[in-house]
């Protein structure tokens, strides 16, 4: 019988099988961050352990730092003790740290595609559960706690029980003006939060063929919001392409010897998964999340759904995100008004979104009570969209322009949603007071964020005059 | 880490489904570089008032849920991040099993991991445990690891099932790092021959 993608990938990544116990797999690349790793180098130093291979772990800074001046000091004592934490324990393991003035410094599932660190057929772990992102490149990829952090500091592998396989099928074409992210919230939407707890997706299709790496980044960023482990996108021309020439990419011969082992990486015809799901791509529209997890989500033209509207034993959560969100059911999403907008994170953070967003916002002004803020998913695409000119349409509009970090998608930096406020949001979670205590997110694609910062409300951006030649 | 074999405790019944881990422990305290401590910032948002009171409607600030240990709750407990902040907070506050029809994945994992029992039960069992609870204040549940069983004092009593191998280690407080720090040759072996491509 033929292997899926993840089987294959898996079983080249078995050290040790046991009888009764989860196998020994080897991490290929563990990326490191400032918030989920400081209690994993205290339990190496307290058992006396080395990192096992500081060559195969990688170092950044994004969750807790500023998005402002940096040459300032930091505002928040904590923070800035955390990211001294990371400095010490890097210098003290000899791990690559990539700083706060670092020309690649980055949100850490932005940083490392870019490089090309990020490859097919690669096992990637990082304590944050967005890691899936990198599936993208049909990389299995996922989120680990800490104990599994300082696990794979100490011995380059992890003990993991396989998971179940999901093919997700998208068929149909994507229709214009629709994005990848709409595709993947109208996913989550359709068949709830959780449904994919315990699997491994993979993404197949025509709709999946037909997007950019970025696009794709942005589908498998939000695996982790259906439930699944990770989500695998099959290696194909277009991930060659935009590996190729990347700084840590193989070169030469070593880059045809990559490509003929990378073509081997997808799902045989008669593998077996163990479950699959068939969705229909071309009926989808712009979404907007009106609820407080990302399955509560509609459509832009549609209203907020009631208890009434849906099954018995969705009611209770539904009531309970609406009084948390302060929506009546049947509110139009087109009359729901925000104060803030948030365009960022390692969702939406790279330079096609910024690209969309700023096609929109381009001539424009942000609406007066509005707040709203760019923040590049890394040093190398802020530099990118500066010298494309994005930046300078998106400060004359009036959104402020920010430097590459985690910013307002999780708010542990000073950029907080104030209680009360609504947030128009590129980022992937909705939960409560993820953005701010008592703050309003609504999740939605870059395209979608850029005509709401601008009108101060919702509007379906396939109907937005777009002025050329404007601005730049 | 300490081995777990059998716990008794009063039952706290929160009764909302899908508790995430931001809800569990906010943000803003994982920005602490330490691993214990976490506990008194448990369920922060619901616990106190913006104005850092104690909200006295939540349910871990009455009696006698103050002092509880075993946790019952709704399904796809733990959703959202990775962080261990959250097992690290509710193991602090003093839970040592939580009870729900569901977990989230990665939370499921870390539980066991910080000598927290996550038991899952099928819906019906679930909804049976909050009648009991509403029903006899101060209601309390043992827990038996050795032999898989749940029972109270009024005798009521279950099986339950659970992973053997991850049994074993909360059994015997078991630290997965020096078991795997034992296939050193297989793990060198395995390097010798394992091709990576990204070259630094
Ligand atoms: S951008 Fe948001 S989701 Fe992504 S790693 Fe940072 S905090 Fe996590």
């Amino acid at each position: 019988m033929g292997k899926t993608l993840y089987e294959k990938i898996w079983d080249r990544h078995i050290v040790v099988e046991q009888e009764d116990q989860p196998d020994i797999i080897y991490i290929d690349l563990h990326l490191i961050h400032e918030v989920t790793s400081p209690q994993a180098f205290d339990g190496l130093r307290l058992a006396n352990r080395q990192v096992r291979r500081p060559d195969r772990t990688l170092a950044t800074m994004d969750h807790a730092i500023p998005t402002t001046d940096r040459s300032l000091p930091f505002e928040d004592k904590i923070a800035a003790k955390q990211v001294e934490a990371l400095r010490k324990n890097c210098q003290d393991f000899g791990i690559e740290l990539f700083d706060l003035f670092s020309t690649k410094q980055g949100i850490v599932h932005i940083i490392a595609p870019e490089l090309g660190l990020t490859q097919p057929g690669q096992t990637i772990v990082c304590g944050d559960s967005h890691t899936a992102t990198h599936g993208a490149f049909g990389t299995l990829a996922f989120g680990i706690g800490t104990s599994e952090v300082e696990h794979v500091l100490a011995t380059q592998t992890l003990k993991q029980y396989k998971s179940k396989t999901m093919a997700v099928n998208f068929n149909g074409e994507l229709p214009i003006g629709v994005t990848a992210k709409d595709l993947i919230l109208a996913l989550i939407g359709q068949y709830g939060h959780d449904f994919a707890t315990g699997y491994v997706l993979e993404y197949r299709g025509e709709a999946i063929r037909n997007l950019t790496m970025e696009e794709r980044m942005t589908v498998c960023n939000m695996s982790i919001e259906i439930g699944a482990r990770a989500g695998l996108i099959a290696p194909d021309e277009t991930t060659f392409k935009y590996l190729e020439g990347k700084e840590y990419a193989p070169k030469g011969e070593e880059w045809q010897e990559a490509l003929e082992d990378w073509r081997e990486l997808k799902s045989d015809k008669d593998a077996q998964f163990d479950r699959i799901v068939d969705f229909n791509c071309s009926v989808i529209e712009p979404q907007v999340t009106w609820g407080t997890n990302p399955g509560l989500v509609a459509s832009v033209n549609a209203a907020v759904p009631g208890p009434e509207d849906v099954p018995e034993e969705k009611r209770r959560m539904v009531e309970s995100a609406l009084a948390y969100m302060d929506l009546a059911p049947g509110t139009a999403i087109k009359d729901i008004e925000i104060n803030t907008v948030f365009i960022g994170s390692c969702t939406n953070g790279r330079i096609q979104d910024l690209r969309e967003a700023a096609k929109v916002v381009n001539g424009y002004q942000v609406a007066e009570e509005v707040r709203a803020l760019v923040v590049p998913g890394s040093q190398f695409v802020k530099q990118q969209a500066e010298s494309e000119g994005l930046a300078k349409i998106f400060t004359d509009a009036g959104f402020e322009w920010r430097e590459a970090g985690c910013s307002m998608c999780l708010g542990m930096n000073p950029d907080i949603a104030k209680p009360g406020d609504r947030v128009a949001s590129t980022s992937n979670r909705n939960f409560e007071g993820r953005q701010g205590r008592d703050s309003k997110s609504h999740l939605v694609s870059p395209s979608m964020a850029a005509a709401a910062a601008i009108e101060g409300r919702f509007v379906d951006v396939r109907q937005w005059p777009i002025k050329i030649g404007e601005g730049v | 880490m300490e081995a777990f074999k059998t716990h008794q405790g009063i039952v706290a019944p929160l009764d909302r489904a899908n508790i995430d881990t931001d809800a569990i422990i906010p943000k803003q305290f994982l920005k602490r570089i330490e691993r214990s401590g976490y506990g008194e910032f448990l369920f922060y948002d619901w616990r106190y008032t913006s104005e850092e009171q104690e909200n006295p409607e939540f349910l871990l600030n009455q009696e006698p849920y103050r002092n509880a240990s075993v946790l019952l709750t709704r399904e796809n407990f733990g959703c959202g991040s990775s962080r261990e902040h959250a097992p690290w907070a509710i193991e602090d506050f003093g839970f040592r099993v939580i009870i729900a029809p569901s977990f989230a994945d990665i939370f499921y994992n870390n539980c066991f991991k910080n000598g927290i029992l996550p038991l899952q039960l099928p819906a019906e069992e679930v909804e049976g445990l909050f009648s009991k609870t509403a029903e006899n204040p101060g209601y309390k549940l043992t827990i038996n690891l050795e032999q898989q069983r749940i029972m109270d004092s009024q005798g009521y009593e279950r099986e339950f099932e659970v992973d053997e191998y991850r049994r074993e280690m909360l059994l015997k407080g078991l630290d997965e790092i020096s078991a795997t720090i034992q296939f050193e040759t297989q793990i060198a072996d395995f390097e010798r021959t394992h091709k990576i491509y990204y070259s630094r």
